[in-house]
């Protein structure tokens, strides 16, 4: 699961809904990916001054094939550097790190699963999804999104689960709410015993209170802003309750963006828990120390 | 097809030394942007490099700041880590023996809050085996005087500096890692060697503040961060072509936003004896080896045989000698001598 650096080109770029779903020949990326990771791409040209990679789930992976390896991400712009990759065409060089981070664990026998996506947070579902039905585990998903154009993969979604329910916070497609109001259906329905989430953090937090009222594990991937992507900066950290019950802050481009729910301390996200390890006691901010 | 013998680039002796110790060439990793290395090593053998600079690290783990750590700002970026780390312990038994097994010359960052923290790392890092070199982070905050920055005040720099060097082990060069946030870098460059510290790294970040227009208050949750990349360049360039100029004599560590062997080529003849690459490899992890390799070219292109005849070449007159006469065949050789006698 080594990462490669790899100078990539766009193979082709489509609109779907608000988001840009843009394929990249990136040989040796494929490889080895796995369901949860991501890729971190340089963005804004060889000139730019936007120095930081961004990174995007990946949506599909084909390893070999006539152009060696490409990956698939779903882009939705959100400042200078989205808008730029999605201004690319067709040939254009897209410079590319990956796979990157942890990927979903997957269950060791056959178990019934629900995949719960939020707006582009879907994108990181699909090749899961294809791996526990080769698993035989059933697959059910629930697709949320505030609008109808903010949802991605519905099609894909029914072709791919058993089941599919989709929710919208303005009722334009689907049911009107949010997916946790559905969640507790499905999980009965398929009698499931895994739940696997990716979206926005409050959606997260919501779908693992759910599993955990059911009893069940639940695994999601995280988005938090990365300097480095690779381990090196500790710019990604959150509080993660360990095996030893001990809370560190991990790094979610390395350790995670896959975490078990219940191991992310959700209302100490953004600080450091007083108890966690090497939490200095609280001081007036000095200014200073990287 | 008849067969050509084309010109290839002359090799250029990259060897550097360092207050003595002597190091395969002059391209480092900077601290807190390699970890302790195992990261960049599925990017590239990390003995390639002069050294690997470890992360700051303290007597403690820490926990470091809260989130949102960092910024993007143009050509650069504010972080505000707070020194995140596991601690002396764990680094001794799990990350120094690491990067000497991988033949790498390990550089070690330490970083107090008290001189007496100083005291015991440089002391803890004097029994372990490879260590190639100590570098004092002394941009951190004096508890013991109201959280003032050591690196700011030339007597509290040097107190440290006097400590680390009583404890550490002999022949390993101790570095001061000076901070540009000051009106007189030279006074503390001077108050840090009068103290003993065999060589100067510089700079640190500089301390900066980013406002989030939508919520209307920092971006930071630590409000301050330190600012690096390309964007401070110009200022570590200024910072190494003082300090040179006022001490030649003394070995600098040069950095700050070095993503190019032009760019390192910058420090150099500014007067470093050695560079190291920082926030560059958030880029691009393989930036340490591909300003290696660009530096290389670079001083070969421009006739030098070795690495250390650039050094604080820019201090020295102008070549009398037009670049690319093809009349005047003077080796690189014969231009360093006669640069020697003008100097
Ligand atoms: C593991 C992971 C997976 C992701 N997957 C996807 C995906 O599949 N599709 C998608 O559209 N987006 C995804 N994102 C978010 C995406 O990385 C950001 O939207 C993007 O970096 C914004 O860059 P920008 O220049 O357009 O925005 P700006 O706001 O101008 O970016 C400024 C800086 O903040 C960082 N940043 C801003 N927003 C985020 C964010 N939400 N998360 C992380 N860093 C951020 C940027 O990297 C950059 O350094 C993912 C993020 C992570 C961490
Ligand atoms: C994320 C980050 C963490 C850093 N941590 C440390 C540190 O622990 N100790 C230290 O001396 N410098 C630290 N620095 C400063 C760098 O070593 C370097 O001096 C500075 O960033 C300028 O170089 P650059 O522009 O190449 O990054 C850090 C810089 C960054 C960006
Ligand atoms: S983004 Fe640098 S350690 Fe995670």
């Amino acid at each position: 699961m080594r990462p490669v650096h790899v100078r990539g080109e766009v193979l082709s770029r489509k609109r779907v809904g608000a988001y840009h779903q843009i394929t990249l020949i990136a040989p040796g990326v494929a490889d080895s990916a796995r369901p949860g990771q991501f890729v971190a791409l340089a963005v804004g040209g060889a000139t730019s001054g936007l120095l930081l990679r961004r990174a995007f789930a990946i949506y599909g992976a084909t390893p070999a094939g006539v152009y060696g390896g490409t990956v698939q991400i779903v882009v939705a712009v959100r400042g200078g550097g989205t808008a730029w990759l999605a201004s690319l065409d067709q040939g254009d060089p897209v410079d590319v790190v990956g796979p990157l981070g942890s990927p979903f664990r997957l269950p060791a026998r056959p178990v019934s699963a629900v995949l719960v996506g939020g707006g582009y947070g879907s994108a990181g579902l699909f090749g899961l999804a294809q791996m526990l039905r080769g698993r035989s585990c059933r697959v059910d998903m629930v697709l949320g999104a505030a609008s109808a154009d903010r949802l991605f993969g519905e099609l894909e979604a029914k072709r791919t689960a058993v089941s599919l329910e989709v929710t919208t916070d303005d009722g334009g497609a689907g049911r009107r709410g949010v997916v946790t109001d559905v969640l507790p259906e499905v999980i009965e329905r398929a009698g499931a015993g895994v739940v696997y989430a990716c979206g926005p953090m409050p959606m997260l937090r919501a779908c693992g209170d759910v599993a955990a009222s059911y009893d069940i594990p639940c695994q999601v991937a995280v988005e938090e802003s990365m300097a480095c992507g690779i381990g090196v900066c500790m710019t990604c950290v959150l509080p993660v309750v360990g095996d030893d019950r001990v809370t560190r802050m991990v790094r979610s481009c390395v350790d995670g963006p896959v975490f078990a729910a219940d191991r992310v301390r959700w209302d100490d996200v953004g600080t450091v828990p007083a108890d966690a390890l090497g939490a200095t006691p609280a001081r007036a901010p000095v200014a200073g120390a990287s | 097809m008849r067969a050509v013998d084309f010109l290839t680039a002359p090799d250029v002796d990259m060897g550097a030394a360092l207050a003595g110790r002597r190091f395969p060439n002059p391209v480092f990793t900077a601290s807190g942007c390699a970890a302790s290395g195992r990261e960049l090593a599925q990017f590239f053998d990390v003995a390639e490099l002069g050294g690997v600079v470890t992360k700051s690290v303290m007597l403690r783990p820490r926990a470091g700041r809260p989130t949102p750590r960092m910024a993007e700002t143009p050509s650069g970026m504010l972080n505000s880590i707070g020194l995140q780390g596991p601690g002396i312990d764990a680094f001794c038994s799990h990350d120094l023996p690491w990067l000497v097994e991988q033949g790498a010359r390990a550089v070690v960052s330490i970083a107090g809050s008290s001189v007496q923290d100083y005291a015991e790392l440089a002391g803890r890092l004097a029994e372990q085996p490879g260590v190639a070199m100590v570098e004092v982070n002394i941009s951190c905050p004096n508890v013991e005087d109201r959280g003032q920055v050591f690196g700011c005040d030339p007597g509290a720099a040097s107190a440290v500096i006097r400590a680390v060097r009583a404890e550490a082990a002999r022949g390993v060069p101790v570095f001061a890692k000076l901070s540009p946030d000051v009106t007189d870098i030279v006074a503390v460059a001077r108050a840090c060697v009068d103290a003993g510290a065999h060589g100067l790294s510089m700079i640190n970040t500089l301390l900066g503040v980013v406002i989030d227009t939508d919520t209307l208050r920092p971006t930071l949750a630590g409000t301050t961060g330190g600012l690096s990349g390309p964007a401070i360049r110009p200022v570590a360039v200024r910072c190494v072509w003082q300090v040179h100029a006022a001490m030649p004599d003394v070995p600098i560590l040069g950095m700050g936003g070095i993503a190019t062997g032009l760019d390192a080529l910058q420090f150099v003849l500014a007067g470093a004896s050695a560079v190291s690459v920082g926030t560059a490899v958030f880029a691009d992890p393989g930036a340490p080896v591909r300003v290696l390799a660009q530096l290389r070219e670079a001083l070969a292109e421009r006739g030098f045989p070795r690495f250390s005849d650039a050094i604080g070449r820019a201090h020295r007159p102008p070549d009398p000698m037009p670049v690319g006469n093809e009349n005047v065949d003077v080796t690189a050789e014969e231009a360093a001598e006669h640069d020697d006698a003008v100097r």
